[in-house]
């Protein structure tokens, strides 16, 4: 098949449909290396996990092994974990503090700026061996929005700001929610799903699923007391959609559970009422009313295309999605806070957390059935199309509608046939509606 | 010394290896927990709980992780751990539904009374899921603070602590690790 008809979009007639080679080929998926990830901004970090100058992280991201590092200047830099001599890694530990890097194969050793600073026996090289052109590699491009650290593998990227287009404000509502700033808790989720990485940009920005599939957890919160009871498909929370630009897409909805910053709900006591208050009241001085209603009182699960989600939603998770093959993905999962919180809303806040998200929590794992489950579906290749067309004839956009999802792919079928952007005609009638979800 | 048992020595031994009818007792109790998770009967296993136990998994990548402080998997109380059970008792837990099957091996278990006459416990877990074609071990020590009440011994604390580097074969901690 090719490339141009993998994605059936007839905005006349409503039909949005993916191929589902797309999601167990091959081919498709080195081509995805060479169009998407080797050409986008790729998440690495937060600069919170690396506080101290040698305080350092190793990740893989794009299918490269690299570690963050906070340098001894106090800059947070990316290298290549790779020894500039013979390919070993250089960083051998998930996280740690050095400030000198050595190879255990032949002790070549590079410090926290990444250059090459001890090599035994040097006398033996030549004098083309040039030590200062030896020091670790890094990738191409690597810029921090806020905290969030971002790197390209294409030179000739456009700046980060400019690549984050709307999802640029949305990110500041997360950091926004904290005048101290926010950072990252110690402690990932990683796991590993059977499943194309498409499938789960897709779950976490589906509002359709979350009834029927996540039945469990809405009974739980249900049981404690709280607006979900008595929600049905039809009349939930008021929720809308949008296409950021360049890929990026964000679904919200108006918080119908509490927020520690700064929606209080009776679940979390009377005693933190006041705080909550407080906090509401810093965020209406700082921004204005309207500003502190989207960031205390609504959701946002929001896509940095191509492979970041932040789902800000009871609280606040950063998932990155490392594509592994056609057929998996691997997940690490952050829980991002505001530096400083009174105690007891910081306490709400951890354990709001686990109700819902990661491995253990009562939401989560049935993302991760629902995945392998697709992936698995996959195998009965008479049926080619899966269809992501809801909505689509819609004039405003709803939350269990799948808008965001057909900007994802979009932006995913344009760049596979070598375009950076989509065609503006690519914006649905709904995409134009500002989000009004009072 | 030249082959020869001394008896002061072997006094030593067994104050190391702590008193063998407690070890025992607590070994059957272990046993029972295990039997319980493995069957599926998991209403009866949350009746082996005080109404203040607490039960805590942390990340892989964090096995010394806190969960007043950092990141975990599970850190219930007495309210969400019932509720877990009643999650996957639900037949809407589509992660365990159909159940999956599990083996549990307990073992390499040290029992201490402490002062308040509770027990503390160290205990090492294998447990293998299978299901859906695949299989994944789920490897690691669980810790135990265990008391007496009513006769009955009760798990007031739980601690299951994952040797796994990350969940690279099982997606979920879905089953009662």
């Amino acid at each position: 098949m090719k490339i141009e008809d993998l994605v059936e979009d007839d905005r006349g007639r409503g039909v949005f449909r993916v191929h589902r080679s797309s999601m167990t080929s091959d081919d498709l998926f080195r081509l995805e290396r060479e169009h998407i990830l080797d050409r986008c901004w790729i998440y690495i970090g937060h600069e919170s996990e690396v506080e101290n100058p040698g305080d350092y992280r190793r990740r893989t991201v794009a299918g490269r092994p690299v570690f963050l590092i906070r340098s001894r200047d106090g800059q947070a830099r990316v290298f290549l974990n790779t020894c500039t001599h013979r390919g070993a890694l250089v960083c051998r530990r998930d996280s740690g503090n050095a400030l000198v890097f050595q190879c255990f194969y032949h002790a070549w050793t590079f410090n926290t700026y990444g250059e090459l600073i001890g090599v035994p026996g040097e006398d033996a090289y030549g004098p083309a061996f040039d030590r200062k052109a030896m020091g670790l590699g890094q990738p191409p491009r690597v810029e921090n929005y806020r905290g969030f650290i971002f790197v390209s593998f294409n030179p000739d990227a456009e700046d980060l700001v400019t690549y984050l287009a709307g999802a640029r404000d949305y990110l500041d509502m997360v950091v926004d929610q904290s005048s101290s700033g926010m950072k990252v808790i110690p402690g990932t989720h990683q796991y590993t799903v059977r499943a194309n990485w498409k499938l789960m940009v897709e779950n976490s920005l589906d509002g359709y699923h979350l009834v029927p599939t996540h039945r469990t957890y809405l009974d739980y919160m249900a049981s404690l007391g709280t607006d979900d009871s008595g929600q049905t498909l039809h009349n939930r929370t008021p929720a809308t959609a949008k296409s950021l630009g360049n890929g990026h897409c964000v679904a919200e909805a108006a918080a119908r559970n509490g927020r520690p910053i700064a929606h209080w709900h009776p679940l979390f006591g009377e005693d933190s009422r006041d705080e909550i208050a407080e906090v509401r009241q810093r965020l209406v001085e700082a921004y204005g009313e309207s500003r502190a209603y989207q960031i205390a009182d609504t959701y946002r699960s929001l896509l940095i295309y191509p492979n970041l989600i932040i789902n800000d939603l009871m609280v606040a998770t950063v998932r990155y999605i490392e594509p592994v093959d056609a057929r998996h993905l691997e997940i690490t999962a952050w829980h991002i806070v505001p530096r400083e919180e009174p105690p007891k809303l910081h306490s709400i806040r951890l354990d709001t957390f686990l109700t819902f998200f990661g491995p253990g929590g009562f939401a989560s794992p049935d993302d991760v059935e629902a995945l392998e489950s697709c992936q698995s579906g996959f195998r009965a290749t008479e049926v080619e199309w899966s269809d992501i067309s809801r909505g689509m004839l819609k004039s405003v956009p709803e939350g269990t509608g799948e808008l965001q999802m057909r900007g994802f792919w979009r932006q995913w079928h344009a760049n596979m046939q070598g375009f950076s952007k989509t065609n503006v005609q690519d914006r649905e009638p709904a995409d134009s509606e500002s989000a009004a979800i009072r | 010394m030249n082959g020869q048992v001394n008896p002061s020595r072997s006094g030593l031994m067994m104050a190391h290896f702590g008193n063998p009818t407690l070890r025992q007792l607590v070994e059957d109790f272990l046993f029972k927990e295990a039997t319980l998770l493995d069957e599926w009967r998991l209403d009866d296993w949350s009746e082996l709980f005080t109404e203040d136990a607490r039960y805590v998994v942390p990340t892989t990548d964090l096995p010394e992780g806190d969960p007043e402080r950092d990141l975990v998997f599970i850190d219930d109380d007495i309210f969400r751990l019932r509720a877990r059970v009643k999650r996957l008792n639900s037949r809407h837990a589509h992660r365990e539904y159909p159940w999956s099957r599990t083996r549990r091996f307990v073992s390499n278990i040290q029992a201490q009374e402490t002062d308040n006459g509770e027990i503390s416990v160290k205990s090492n877990v294998l447990v293998y899921r299978f299901r859906s074609g695949e299989e994944a071990p789920y490897v690691g020590s669980i810790d135990y603070t265990l008391r007496w009440e009513s006769g009955e011994l009760r798990i007031a604390y739980r601690r299951a602590v994952l040797d796994q580097e990350g969940l690279s074969s099982h997606g979920a901690v879905s089953i009662i690790f």
